[in-house]
């Protein structure tokens, strides 16, 4: 199998990460903003995967954070589901522009 | 990678499953089988249908979202380009010495291991965080999402949602036996 460098898969992951910082610029909808999070998340998880396997691979330390911010992921979206299940209970809206009752 | 620019929400919910389904196939082809599980497990089987069950929950899924304002649009366009562009160069004029000797060859016995191990470069204390946390998560979602007892308001408008689902169950409950009646009535006509 043919070596693909480093560089290819950091600028995947690079790609990833600024699609994902776009949608959360632009999106104002809670559940697409939680998705533009999800893709972050995992363009940092194919970095520490990538670093581990390209310069360190006599060591796991990249293996065990991605697990690790798999696990927090999983958590974060449940929590930030069940919030935005409850927004939607009491503004019948997910516009994250709608609930601005506790700026300031 | 079109999960953040369709503007039907459930399609991008689609687009979103696709994009982790490659980074899945990216695992697989670095010969990391267990991430690649872990990732498919617990992001497509998980996250993305919770994410698909929010949007059925609290929308209906053929509504397009409004577009997004042109200025903010525009402004998040440059500065993704510039933070991509930026670092991008700074990734490539930094050369990384990969270490091209050893193979790396991952077991799962090795993760077990370390994953467990309380010595000097074991993850014991991160593992029992995250499972205090995922705990927390739990109970914190339960507290959150469970109906509140507070505003007299809401909770009057529950019971009455009640009262006419009761209503409704006994309609249904008499039509039912009202149905057979009707049959045996209707049965005889026929023949």
């Amino acid at each position: 199998m043919p070596e693909i460098p480093l560089i290819h898969i950091l600028f995947v992951s690079t790609a990833l990460f600024f699609i994902g910082m776009y949608g959360l610029f632009t999106r104002r909808n809670m559940i697409t903003m939680l998705m533009s999070i999800e893709l972050i998340l995992n363009s940092v998880n194919i970095n520490f995967v990538a670093f581990n396997k390209y310069l360190y691979p006599d060591q796991l330390n990249g293996i065990f954070f991605t697990i690790f911010i798999i696990a927090i992921a999983a958590a974060e979206a449940a929590v930030a589901i069940a919030i935005i299940i409850n927004l939607y209970r009491s503004h019948h809206s997910i516009d994250v522009e709608d609930a601005g009752e506790m700026k300031w | 990678m079109l999960a953040v620019t369709t503007r039907k929400i459930f399609r991008a919910a689609i687009w979103l499953l696709f994009s982790l389904i490659g980074i899945a196939a990216l695992f697989f082809w670095m010969q990391l089988e267990f991430i690649a599980a872990v990732q498919i497990i617990v992001y497509v089987g998980g996250i993305v249908v919770l994410i698909i069950f929010s949007i059925f929950l609290t929308q209906k899924a053929g509504n397009e979202m409004p577009k997004p304002l042109r200025r903010r649009s525009f402004f998040a366009v440059l500065a993704v380009l510039i933070g991509f562009i930026l670092t991008y160069t700074l990734i490539y004029q930094y050369h990384f010495q990969p270490a091209n000797n050893q193979p790396f060859n991952l077991r799962m016995s090795d993760i077990g291991s370390q994953m467990l191990s309380t010595s000097e470069n074991g993850y014991a204390l991160p593992f029992e965080v995250v499972s205090i946390l995922l705990l927390a998560a739990m109970i914190g979602c339960i507290v959150i999402a469970a109906p509140s007892k507070a505003p007299p308001a809401g909770r009057e408008g529950q019971s009455n949602l009640k009262l006419k689902g009761i209503t409704e169950i006994k309609n249904t409950t008499e039509l039912k036996e009202a149905l057979p009646a009707g049959q045996h009535t209707g049965g005889p006509a026929n023949a």
